[in-house]
């Protein structure tokens, strides 16, 4: 046990509720938005894989077309469902783990309403048509600044936290999420730089131009992929996975190398995403080199996740959380084999440009970053509340609902992307292409109206998820109010019999 | 000197690179497994997160489960 005699004294000292010795606020207010985010960004999602199989659907209105719609789905489910995930889950494990209060409430406050802020203005701007066009970080140049500002303050709050900890050990969670905040900043930074057309326009030209531009974009859109959507969720797993199992990480010195490598190794697989373009051969090696080694620290954190569960695999009959998380680790299993392969200049050669490449990418959000994040929810919101979940059955019906539109979805884009890929590149013996475009999007329809439904079965077992949260926050709300209406009641009483 | 000469050579960059990046990742794996006593300190904050557990423990059932 990590029992030093400095952390018994402090356990005994503060035997009280958690809930009173953390600021749970905070982290109650991240993981409802978190929710409310994740009903929208998914629900546009379906909206426009929807409209990709049946385009009547965008009604000839320019401000929810596939092209403005499509950074509003990404946004909200990245930074909104996503990041305010990680908002709530790394400020409850920096307190948890450190047994140390939240440093700063006002700046944390501050970081809540700031990103939120930050997210709706995106969503408003998007829908009227403003973006910077880069993937991921579309956002107009004043956003970008609200959102560096942000970022310092959560910098701020999370290492100020560290060091006020009652652990002479910082937890590995923590390693991941630190990472995840510190090269976030880098990367949001030096993919933003840019010139605004005039001071009061929400137009801007990248510092950057032609192949340079490029490989900023994806040296950062990887790195997005790298820092926000697997090094902070691999935090939110190195917690809430050993507590859901109610047995330690089956190895703490396995974490220490996935996390070194993993930190590593990110940083240089960007350019696999412009292979076979103006990007010089050996930058586009390089990157697929990397991208292969990815691999191995990829495996060694889902190995070191999923055989946490050693001995008590019986739990994955009895309990639908464990399931999330367990089935999360098989998905970021599945997605890590299948990027480094993706990655070879071969492969890329068929799947690039086509929707294996989006099929790849739901395997990650949808299989990995979405599962782990409502096993995460399902154990923390109780806990912040006081309560139990409302229903249990419902987690189940969530978790069935989710694995089939995942599967759904992921099968009806290899069957999509491949298909697509083949055709682009069949020749006849004349050395002429075998079939024209718009035959590659006849064939396209019957996957994308697959993929939709996939969607549609996520969207619901999200709709259900936000319902059995809601029964279970109302009931502890509504008492709190009574609570505090009686206490009213009986001062206003007290002071009329004075 | 030559030593030097070479490492600053850029047509060398790939080599010293490796040989830098691979010597750290060999040195953190002999830092946590070479020693049997680092060993067990390293796993011992395997518990950390249940560090602070008596007062809200097991809220595995649902009210309507």
């Amino acid at each position: 046990m990590a029992q030093t005699p400095s952390a018994d004294v402090d356990r005994s000292r503060t035997q009280v509720a958690p809930s009173e010795q953390y600021n749970y606020d905070i982290v109650k207010k991240f993981a409802i938005m978190s929710i409310v985010w994740g009903v929208l960004g998914m629900g546009v999602g379906v909206w426009i894989a929807s409209q990709l199989a049946f385009p009547f659907l965008n009604f000839d209105i320019p401000q929810i077309t596939f092209g403005r719609f499509r950074p509003v789905h990404t946004t909200l489910v990245i930074f909104g469902f996503g990041g305010n995930a990680l908002f709530a889950t790394s400020y409850y494990i920096v307190q948890r783990t450190c047994q140390a209060r939240l440093y700063g409430p006002k700046l944390a406050e501050f970081t809540f309403w700031g990103w939120n802020l930050a997210v709706a203005l995106g969503v408003i701007t998007y829908m009227l048509g403003y973006t910077q066009g880069r993937e991921y970080a579309e956002f107009t140049w004043q956003i970008d600044l609200l959102i560096t500002v942000v970022w310092v303050a959560y910098f701020l709050v999370y290492l100020m936290t560290l060091l006020r900890r009652s652990q002479p050990h910082i937890y590995v969670a923590n390693w991941f999420f630190m990472a995840f905040i510190l090269a976030t900043a880098i990367l949001h930074i030096f993919n933003n730089l840019a010139i605004p057309v005039s001071l009061f326009s929400l137009e801007s030209y990248s510092l950057f131009s032609g192949v340079q531009d490029a490989m900023t974009q994806w040296w950062y859109g990887h790195n997005a992929v790298g820092f926000f959507l697997t090094a902070a969720f691999l935090g939110m797993m190195y917690y809430f996975v050993p507590k859901q199992a109610g047995r330690p990480i089956y190895s703490y010195r396995l974490s220490i190398v996935h996390f070194w490598a993993l930190v590593f190794l990110y940083m240089w697989v960007g350019a696999h995403h412009l292979h076979w373009t103006a990007l010089p051969d050996w930058v586009s090696t390089l990157a697929a080199t990397f991208s292969i080694l990815l691999l191995l620290p990829s495996w060694g954190g889902m190995i070191n996740g999923i055989m946490t569960l050693s001995g008590a695999w019986h739990k994955l009959r009895t309990d639908p959380i464990m399931l999330f998380l367990i089935t999360s680790l098989s998905f970021y299993g599945m997605a890590t084999f299948e990027g480094p392969m993706m990655s070879l200049k071969s492969v890329n050669a068929l799947s690039h440009y086509t929707d294996w490449t989006v099929g790849h990418v739901h395997s990650g959000a949808l299989g990995w970053v979405a599962m782990i994040t409502f096993g995460s929810m399902y154990h923390l919101i109780p806990r912040l509340w006081d309560t139990q979940l409302y229903s249990i059955r419902l987690v189940y019906v969530h978790f069935f609902l989710a694995t089939i539109g995942i599967v759904l979805y992921i099968t009806a884009m290899w069957v999509a992307g491949i298909g697509q890929g083949l055709m682009l590149r069949a020749f006849d013996e004349y050395g002429n292409l075998s079939y024209t475009f718009i035959e590659t999007v006849v064939f396209l329809h019957q996957p994308y109206v697959v993929r939709a439904l996939g969607g549609g079965l996520f969207l619901a077992g999200m709709l259900l998820m936000a319902y059995n949260i809601y029964k279970t926050i109302e009931p502890v709300r509504r008492e709190a109010a009574r609570q505090v209406a009686s206490g009213r009641t009986e001062t206003t009483a007290s002071a009329s019999r004075a | 000197m030559d030593l030097w000469y070479w490492i600053t050579d850029l047509n060398n960059s790939k080599m010293v690179a490796l040989l830098l990046f691979f010597s750290t990742f060999v040195g953190i794996l002999i830092y946590l497994f070479s020693s049997r006593k680092r060993s067990e300190r390293l796993e011992s904050y395997r518990f950390i997160p249940f560090d602070d557990d008596e007062p809200d423990q097991k809220r595995q059932d649902g009210k309507h489960s």
